[in-house]
Formats: structure tokens, C-alpha cells, sequence
């Protein structure tokens, strides 16, 4: 099992371009242990900004950086980047046109059973509805770490969504298939596409497993590029199949389940399933409990893929 | 230069380009017209010429709202010209909109939602202190924009980095949208705040007094280890008696009547300005 959470890789990179290139700031909000940070903060104390508890003044203080020629980095819980500072996000980021990352750590539901205020289950919906605001959620520690080396070399801003928790491998060192804004293609099928994001990823690699049993032909993209959405990729694999399931970390609405299907019914309208969180509080528990709980694991993921296909 | 007189050419400019695009925050725009004018042709380092220059003064107008202001005082720099504006602003497809966008020249950020410009210039400012340059960063407010808690995370965060590099206004007219700040949500106490904050605070009698503003942003700039603020006590409306001190004024659209009065007014007024 990999002992690696994403948000380590994402310092790793920093830290490796850091070393030449000076214009790399990073800045967290009282959160640079959470972010896995601290590595960078004690390397490079003079390209590490720490602003307190105070979300909107980190995006903000962001922008104001970028504006000067600054390569930024700034990372908070997802569940307040996304929402406390949604206008600054909006405002200073996306509509000023500044070059600021943000980096939602501990996304969706990772901090478990911390209740509410802690959990990021609208950031998709809420940051993609942004003009000029892109969003993605890598789905092992080997994507991420491409997706940042990525986003180094470009001067838009951007949303990156990754969980507290280590999720095992997908990808090697040496064979991590990565092209910007193209989703991955895990699996090929013709019965069923299932597409998914972040964290989910895995689990639904392994549900395509489950259903090979079965004799089920499921494709699994990982469509960690959920804004700008991969279409191509998708109506090249949705046109193949009977139907559609999407799996992610977020609410039922307004996230990658609401952006495929309204994708596929516009070009290849078929049946189009959203696995989910609930509209509603989730359950108390550790991660893997609440996802066992709604059925966003391999077997639940098989399972709704098989009543879409049968019932 | 006699900026008094200078000042009512440019307000006049600020009711051609509201009567044009039938909006606009007039009582600000003509309260916050002489710090513009101070800033940009007294103080800053800024021009068309060296705007992507990185050592040159910034400007963040955080008060977005009086982007008129701010249109009158870059076309007056050279920016665009100040015809384009008038028959421009707020109209179809302009690009010259009712809040600063930074798609035009001179606007380094865009703004319109209040209590962001003071935590962005605290960036800017940082940014160009990690660079070892030695430019300076202003930024813009009105008075009821301070209720704003964003504001006050910026204030903290310009104390805690030493940012002297850094001067704040405060355009104290005393009135917004809904009537007098002290009866909106009090601001009396400004001076002791930003002191608490760490500030050094400068105080400016009259705010619509060209020189008065200028000597306090000198005095600013000899401040170590400390950001600056200017409560410049302003005027709302500053030029015609039609518009003075009057809460309605915040985004009134002239009437004809009311045109021509303003337009006797800031004539009669910049000829004193002239024998002064």
C-alpha cells in the first residue's frame, strides 16, 4: 500500500523547481502541516508566505503576488479555499487573469467524521461555474505530480482538489500516461463507460474488474481534467457503450456527474448514472466508511453499473 | 501645475461620462478626484510608457465603484482617450465598464467588490520586496468599505510583513449608499484602528486638497517597518453645492437642470481656483 498522499507529491515538485526558479511562491493559511508543506516552508523560507487563518487574505495576498510576476501556490482545506474565499477566487483569480494555484487539500470527504463545515462536497460545482477558473482532481501521488509539473508551465489560474488520505497507486513511476486536459483512458469496454475523478478513480478501475467477471465490457476514464472537461475522449468512448456512470467525491449536483451527462445528452444522448455523496450531510465515519455507506466502492459502483445495464 | 483648476476639468469629464452611460457613482468619484490627481501626477512612477515596467508604481482602486474617477485621471496620463470614454462608458459592448477591469490599460487588477484591494496590495507589495525593488504600492478605499472583515486581514498582514512600502487611502466622506457611516456602521474611531493594527496613520484635514494629500504621501514614504494609511477627510461630491454631502448623490444621474448647474459651478470654481 502507498504510504504517499498526493499532497506530498505536490510539495515534492515544488521543492525540486524551487531550486532554480525563484519566481515559485508558496503560501499556505495556518495549514502548511495539513498541506504537507512544511518541507517547502523550511527550505525556502524566502519564497514561503504564511498569512494565518484567514482564507480570503491567502487567495487575495495570491493574486497580488502573481500580479507582480509570481509563480503561486497557495493551499488551504479545500472545504474553506472553496467556499471562504469564493469571491476572492472569482474576483482576484479568475476574472483579474492572475496566475495563482489554488490547492484544496484534504478535499471531499477526507477529514471524515469532522462534520460538515470540514468536508468539500460543492468545490467542483462551485469553482467550475467560474469563467476562466479550470479544475482538477488527480487520482494517484504519480498523476498529481505530472499535473503540477503541468501547471508550472502555464500563467493561468487553476483549482486542484486533492485528499488527506494516501490512495494506492494507479499509476508507476515509470508508466503514468499524462497529457494536459486529456483524460486518461484505464480501460477499454463497450457496455459501459465509467468515468470518474479523484479518489474514485480506483475504485472504479477495480468495479471494472467486478464486472469482467460477469462478462461486463466496462471503459474507465479518469477524467481528472473536470474543467476544461476531456469531451473528445468522452464522446469517443460513450459513443461505444450502452450506457454511462460517473463517480465522484461531491454532491450530486452541479459536479463531474452533471457536466458528462449534460455532454452525453447533448451528443450521444444515452442512459447516464451519477454515483455521488448525498444532498445531505454524510454520515459520520472515516472515509472508506462513509464511501462503503453510499456505495462508492468497486462493489457498489459494479453493482449500479449492472442495473443500469440490466434493470 | 494648479491641480485645484486641473481637478474640475477632470470632474467634468466624470459627469460627461455618467450622463453618457446613464449610471455611475458620482459623490465618490468627485470625493476621491484629488488623490487620483496626486497619485498619479505628483507621486507615482507610472505611465503608458513604462506600464509593464516592473518597478513601477501601483495602483489598486479598491473602491472599484469610482472607476469614472479613475478613467478621468488615465485618459488625462494618456492611457485612452478621454473622447472614447465619454461616448463609450457603460454603453453596449464598451469596454470602458461600470468597475476597473485590468483588459484596459493602466488597471492592474480588476475590482468592483469591495474589501479586496487592500489584502491584494499587500501581494503586490510583498512581490516586489522579495524583488528588491524599491516602487510603491497605493491603494484605494472608501470609508464604508472598512466594514469589510477582508479589509482588516489585509491590514494585519501588511503590519505583521513591515510593508512600508505600502500606502493606503482611506477616502473618509463620511457617507454611503444607505446614509451617514455612523449611522450605517461606524468608523470614528479610524485613526486609533489602523495605530492598533500597527499603522502608521496620517490624517489629512481637507482630502480634496492637492497639497495637503501630497505632503502626507512625502511624509509616507519616510516611514520605515510600517504600512501606511491616508484618512483623507473628503467631500462626498466635491465641486458642485447640487451635489455636496448628499447621501442620494452616492449614484445620481444628473438631470439637464442639474448638468448645467454643476457645470456653472465647477467653471466658477476653477477660476478661483486660477486667482488663488
Amino acid at each position: 500500500m502507498n504510504k504517499i498522499p498526493n499532497r506530498a507529491a505536490i510539495c515534492e515538485v515544488l521543492m525540486e523547481q524551487a531550486k532554480t526558479d525563484k519566481d515559485i511562491v508558496v503560501l499556505c493559511s495556518d495549514s502548511r502541516g495539513s498541506a504537507s508543506l512544511t518541507p517547502f516552508a523550511n527550505a525556502y523560507p524566502k519564497q514561503f508566505v504564511e498569512v494565518g487563518i484567514a482564507e480570503q487574505n491567502l487567495v487575495s495576498i495570491s493574486a497580488g503576488l502573481a500580479r507582480t510576476g509570481k509563480k503561486v501556490f497557495c493551499a488551504s482545506p479545500a472545504s474553506f479555499l472553496s467556499t471562504r474565499s469564493y469571491e476572492q477566487a472569482k474576483v482576484d483569480v479568475a476574472y483579474s487573469n492572475t496566475n495563482v494555484k489554488l490547492i484544496g487539500i484534504s478535499g471531499g470527504i477526507s477529514y471524515g467524521a469532522l462534520g460538515m463545515s470540514h468536508h468539500s462536497a460543492q468545490d467542483i460545482a462551485a469553482m467550475s461555474a467560474i469563467p476562466n477558473m479550470r479544475v482538477y482532481l488527480p487520482s494517484d501521488r504519480h498523476q498529481t505530480r505530472k499535473l503540477v509539473e503541468a501547471l508550472l508551465q502555464d500563467e493561468q489560474g487553476a483549482y486542484i482538489r486533492v485528499g488527506r488520505n494516501p490512495v494506492e497507486d494507479i499509476y508507476t513511476e515509470e508508466s503514468c500516461p499524462f497529457v494536459m486536459d486529456k483524460a486518461t483512458v484505464l480501460a477499454e469496454g463497450t457496455d459501459v463507460l465509467l468515468v470518474a475523478c479523484g479518489e474514485m478513480v480506483r475504485p472504479a478501475l477495480e468495479a471494472a474488474r467486478l464486472l469482467k467477471n460477469d462478462d461486463v465490457s466496462a471503459a474507465v476514464l479518469d477524467m481528472y481534467c473536470v474543467k476544461p472537461l476531456d469531451t473528445e475522449t468522452l464522446l469517443q468512448y460513450a459513443e461505444q457503450v450502452k450506457a454511462v456512470v460517473t463517480v465522484e467525491e461531491h454532491a450530486p449536483t452541479g459536479g463531474l456527474g452533471s457536466m458528462v451527462s449534460q455532454v452525453v445528452a447533448a451528443n450521444c444522448p444515452k442512459k447516464c448514472v451519477n454515483l455521488a455523496l448525498p444532498d445531505a450531510p454524510v454520515i459520520t465515519g472515516t472515509s472508506q466508511e462513509v464511501f462503503d455507506y453510499y456505495g462508492l466502492n468497486a462493489e457498489g459502483i459494479a453493482k449500479k453499473a449492472a442495473e443500469v445495464l440490466h434493470g | 501645475m494648479n491641480y485645484k483648476a486641473f481637478s474640475y476639468d477632470l470632474r467634468k469629464d466624470v459627469l460627461d461620462m455618467i450622463v453618457s452611460g446613464k449610471g455611475g457613482h458620482i459623490g465618490g468619484d468627485m470625493s476621491i478626484m484629488d488623490t487620483l490627481i496626486t497619485l498619479y501626477f505628483r507621486q507615482m512612477n507610472i505611465s503608458p510608457e513604462n506600464q509593464n515596467d516592473p518597478d513601477r508604481d501601483y495602483l489598486i482602486m479598491s473602491k472599484g465603484h469610482c472607476v469614472e474617477a479613475l478613467y478621468a485621471v488615465l485618459a488625462a496620463k494618456g492611457f485612452f482617450p478621454i473622447e472614447q470614454v465619454i461616448s463609450e462608458f457603460s454603453h453596449f459592448g464598451s469596454k470602458f465598464i461600470g468597475h476597473p477591469n485590468n483588459k484596459l490599460p493602466g488597471i492592474e487588477m480588476n475590482s468592483g467588490s469591495l474589501g479586496h484591494g487592500l489584502p491584494v496590495s499587500v501581494g503586490i507589495a510583498l512581490g516586489n520586496r522579495m524583488d528588491g525593488r524599491n516602487n510603491r504600492t497605493y491603494v484605494v478605499m472608501g470609508d464604508g468599505e472598512l466594514a469589510e472583515g477582508s479589509v482588516w486581514e489585509g491590514a494585519m498582514a501588511a503590519s505583521m510583513y513591515k510593508l512600508d512600502n505600502l500606502c493606503a487611502v482611506v477616502d473618509r466622506n463620511r457617507l454611503q449608499i444607505s446614509g451617514g457611516t455612523e449611522e450605517v456602521m461606524a468608523h470614528d474611531d479610524l485613526h486609533e484602528r489602523f495605530c492598533a493594527f500597527g499603522w502608521n496613520v496620517i490624517d489629512v484635514a481637507d482630502g480634496n486638497d492637492s497639497d495637503q494629500l501630497n505632503a502626507a504621501f512625502e511624509q509616507a514614504k519616510t516611514v520605515r517597518g510600517r504600512p501606511t494609511v491616508v484618512i483623507a477627510n473628503t467631500v462626498k461630491g466635491c465641486g458642485s453645492p447640487v451635489m455636496e454631502n448628499k447621501a442620494a448623490w452616492h449614484h445620481h444621474v444628473p438631470t439637464q437642470a442639474e448638468y448645467d448647474q454643476i457645470i456653472a459651478d465647477f467653471a466658477e470654481r476653477k477660476e478661483a481656483a486660477l486667482h488663488e
